[in-house]
């Protein structure tokens, strides 16, 4: 039963989802089945599961409630049109079924009529016209909105796996999790997004928010949304693009405007110097740590990785695979393809000493 | 023996029983070398049967990772390649293959020839795909390169650049996918000249145009369509291998190539090959729903134009495949309209199926079932396909689970269950014994009950939000439940069709003599012996109208009166 000696974390989940359900011989069966399981992944110390269903049909913001309103009328008009023929389809089935397996005399034999012909035409070609009409409105509300002067802009790169959320008018870059201002009547605050990619094609989507656009090498995308509920809202990539393309989570903060300035003030800022973890910040910038990763005011530029510059204001590491906290940070250092495998953070075969001092000296950039 | 009773076709026949064929080996080698339309029919069938297999043992392998959350039974780097391994495979090595074998086989008999056009066309256009599965699956050996382990494309079936760049793509395994889609393109478009030739110029006396069976009628315009929507295909594979082996930069990003242009070459293929697999399962329930209802198809011209219909329009819909890419918001406006109208001819189709049942006295045979079970599953497939066609609608379904339900509903629920249907249907007429009814059925309830619940199932997860190509998810999302249901539907559909390979064995031994006319058709292929001689007739047909048979059984009322 590898399975379920594996980390602590599936199985606490499985387990959940056993008490949920509650088990059936089905669900022993399948234990039995997935007892094949491989080698021990997800060993990762926090949990870090977010109970949130990231459901198209719960909006949150301009562009995603447009086209929430779209699909129910989309549903309406084809969810019509299925009753209708399925209904014809289940009278036939039913009613002109041979009762009599003897009887093996031929039905009147009829070839066709231009009449209904033309009636099953063009009704379908009016339907299509409406639907085209409805749906070409919310098209161009949303992809040819003008941009508000107010508009908070950011570039979104994405790279093998991760995001990089560049504020241009602030001056700062962020990474896996973006933070923007809510939109109220009063105040709209609107968020632009430029979309560009470091790599591979990936797709940028946050259900609640927006419908997804892809991020391609050599062109630059738009999308725009307007939240209008401060919370958090997951998404996640969709579009294949490598080996952890399953883990290449994303979050969105919608904070209230002041929230939204603090945080940028602070964002802002180059790193915190703590001369208490001085040690951790020697080792950090005499390992290779530094051609790949950026902290602000230290010799640290390397721009293939992320900016670790505020690392402590994120919830999440490794692109949302792993939580923020020391113990997760130390594993995750110590080797990344263990967290999330195919990830290309190396492991820098660092000692458990080295490992310490560098979480430490990590801890401290809030 | 062929039916005396029965004036068109094969009076005598002179072919020599089985054993005079020879030993075991020299059997072997007249299939090897043979030019005869029905063997390399049979052979092609035979091929996509055992990828379908291949392909289906990769789906089982792939759910049974996705039943919970965080599962780790296979690594990702494994879930990439086999994912990529199924769509590659069950759409070049399955669905092509096994359509145009039907075509192959039912082509010259339903219009009353002799073999196809080009029999060594056939013949070299059959080993050409076969070389082509080759290919690919010899990546999983050869593709090793640079990688170090064990290996196979790993970049999904749609291959979107710049990741099969030797920047993202090491080793070989881009290569032999490339490889293999040329190869196996070449055959199919050598297949395809071969339908056209044969459709044109190979009827019998008194066949028209119009009164071509719509099997054949339906190969013609796939035939047509194959040339048109492989080229792009072959065109973007060749750029590929010189961005990777010659220093170009078609797609290559890092030189400045645009990745976005291998999406339009590669829809323009991928759209137009949806219907490339479709309109053939269209063609056996075209055969299959009049002959079961007792009544002629209704609307044959209106079948025959909506047919070229979709044939034309599907050839102006691929970008909805990238409504997500950031085309212009005319472009995207442009692909909604195409997109909605080609599913006008698509409807007209359901009409006139349901027209033809409408009156008739309907005998529920196994081949009756699966083609009733996928008039109304390609009704709701076809409304799924309207609602992403919404471009707005589809920036929220684009790559999620949604889009794997609507084109599985598509594949399995239309062409599956058609393909199915064809083979209850004729493999009396291939082999001479009847495919067991009590297994079929077996087969059909089973197979429609693991087809719902992983199929429909499988729509709310893309609801949910939840994208396709993970090799694992997250838990706390509210999709564990929907997976694990869609993981056990996928077993059930993985039981029935061993049901099926079983039934077909058994059958082919044990089977109910079948005679040339086991269902009271009226198309020409019942006019010979079951299985029929080489040369298919004796003597060649002459035929007054759509349903030569008909006219023959009831000479009192035919229907070239009608036609």
């Amino acid at each position: 039963m590898n399975f379920l000696c594996a980390g602590e974390d599936p199985q606490i989940m499985f387990a959940g989802w056993l008490q949920r359900k509650g088990p059936g011989p089905a669900a022993y069966a399948l234990l039995l089945l997935l007892s094949c399981a491989g080698h021990a992944a997800w060993g990762a110390p926090t949990d870090n599961i977010v109970y949130q269903t990231p459901s198209i049909f719960q909006p949150q913001s301009g562009p995603a409630h447009m086209i929430y309103h779209l699909s129910l009328f989309v549903m309406q008009i084809t969810g019509a049109i299925f009753i209708v023929v399925a209904a014809f389809w289940l009278y036939v089935v039913v009613r002109f079924r041979q009762r009599d397996p003897k009887d093996d005399s031929e039905p009147p034999q009829i070839y066709g009529s231009t009449q209904i012909e033309m009636a099953w035409t063009v009704i379908p070609i009016l339907i299509v016209l409406v639907l085209f009409l409805t749906t070409a409105r919310i098209l161009f509300a949303i992809q040819d909105a003008k941009m508000p002067p107010t508009a908070t802009h950011v570039d979104v790169v994405g790279h093998q796996f991760w995001w990089e959320f560049n504020y241009p008018d602030y001056r700062f870059t962020t990474v896996g999790e973006l933070h923007v201002p809510v939109s109220t009547e009063q105040a709209p605050m609107t968020t632009s997004l430029r979309l560009l990619s470091a790599d591979v094609v990936h797709a940028f989507w946050v259900p609640a928010l927006m419908g997804k656009i892809d991020t391609i090498p050599n062109k630059v995308n738009s999308m725009w949304f307007n939240p209008d509920k401060v919370g958090m809202y997951v998404g996640q990539c969709a579009q294949f693009c490598g080996v952890e393309h399953a883990k290449m989570l994303l979050r969105v903060y919608v904070q209230t405007p002041d929230d939204f300035a603090a945080w940028v003030k602070n964002q802002q800022q180059p790193a915190v110097q703590d001369p208490a973890v001085a040690e951790g910040r020697q080792v950090f910038e005499s390992q290779a740590c530094i051609s790949c990763h950026v902290i602000r005011g230290t010799a640290a530029n390397g721009k293939f990785g992320p900016d670790l510059t505020h690392l402590m204001s994120r919830d999440t590491i490794a692109s949302g695979a792993s939580a923020n906290t020391p113990a997760d940070l130390k594993l995750w250092i110590k080797d990344p393809d263990y967290v999330k495998p195919g990830s290309l953070m190396p492991a820098m075969q660092l000692s458990d000493d080295q490992i310490d001092k560098i979480v430490a000296y990590l801890s401290t950039l809030k | 023996m062929a039916d005396s009773t029965l004036p068109i076709g094969s009076v005598i026949d002179l072919t020599p029983p089985s054993e005079a064929y020879g030993t075991w080996l020299e059997q072997v080698h007249s299939w090897v070398v043979t030019v005869d339309h029905k063997k390399l029919g049979i052979m092609y069938v035979v091929y996509a049967l055992i990828f379908l297999l291949v392909a289906g043992f990769e789906a089982i392998l792939l759910r049974i990772q996705l039943m919970v959350p965080r599962n780790n039974f296979i690594s990702p780097e494994v879930f990439n390649r086999l994912f990529t391994m199924h769509g590659t495979t069950m759409i070049f090595l399955m669905g092509m293959p096994m359509v145009i074998g039907f075509a192959n086989y039912l082509v010259p008999l339903m219009v009353g020839a002799r073999d196809m056009a080009f029999p060594r066309l056939n013949a070299f256009s059959f080993w050409m795909t076969a070389l082509g599965g080759l290919f690919l699956y010899y990546s999983f050996v050869g593709g090793v390169g640079l990688q170090g382990a064990g290996s196979a494309p790993d970049f999904t079936w749609w291959g979107y650049a710049p990741l099969t760049e030797r920047a993202f793509s090491r080793g070989h395994t881009a290569d032999y996918w490339a490889l293999a889609l040329i190869v196996a393109g070449f055959g199919t478009i050598g297949a395809a000249v071969n339908i056209i030739a044969t459709t044109l110029c190979m009827r019998c006396k008194g066949m028209t145009l119009f009164r071509m069976p719509l099997l054949p009628w339906l190969n013609l315009v796939v035939a047509g369509m194959i040339l048109i929507a492989i080229s792009p295909l072959t065109a973007a594979q060749i750029m590929l291998l010189i961005d990777r082996y010659l220093g170009g930069h078609f797609f290559d990003s890092q030189a400045g190539g645009a990745p976005y242009v291998w999406m339009h070459f590669f829809w323009i293929f991928g759209h137009p090959e949806v219907y490339i697999l479709v309109l053939p399962a269209f063609a056996i329930a075209n055969e299959v729903i009049p002959v079961f209802s007792r009544k002629a198809i209704f609307g044959y011209p209106a079948m025959v134009a909506a047919s070229a219909g979709i044939g034309l329009i599907s050839l102006s819909v691929w970008a909805h495949h990238m409504f997500t890419v950031g085309m212009t918001s005319a472009q995207n406006a442009f692909f909604v309209l195409s997109t909605g109208l080609v599913g006008v001819p698509t409807g007209i189709k359901i009409f006139n199926w349901i027209a033809t049942m409408w009156g008739g006295k309907i005998r529920f045979a196994t081949p009756m079932l699966f083609c009733t079970a996928f008039v109304v599953q390609f009704l709701f497939a076809g409304l799924t396909g309207i609602i992403l066609s919404t471009a707005p609608w589809n920036w929220q379904l684009h790559n999620s689970y949604f889009v794997i339900a609507h084109f599985h509903y598509v594949l399995v629920g239309a062409i599956i269950f058609c393909i199915f249907a064809g083979f209850y249907y004729w493999f009396p007429k291939v082999t001479g014994r009847m495919l067991d009814e009590r297994l079929g059925k077996w087969h059909f309830w089973l197979f429609v009950l693991g087809f719902h619940m992983t199929f429909d199932l499988m729509h709310i997860p893309g609801l949910l939000g939840m994208p396709r190509s993970i090799y694992t998810y997250e838990p706390g999302r509210g999709w564990e439940s929907w997976n694990m249901l869609v993981s056990i539907g996928g077993i059930i559909q993985a039981v029935a069709t061993l049901i099926f390979v079983y039934n077909l064995v058994y059958s082919y031994f044990k089977g109910a003599e079948a005679g040339p006319d086991p269902w009271d058709a009226w198309t020409l292929e019942w006019a010979t012996s079951s299985p029929p001689p080489e040369y298919n007739f004796a003597s060649e047909p002459v035929v007054n109208s759509r349903r030569p048979l008909w006219d023959l059984k009831h000479p009192e009322d035919p229907d070239s009166r009608y036609e």
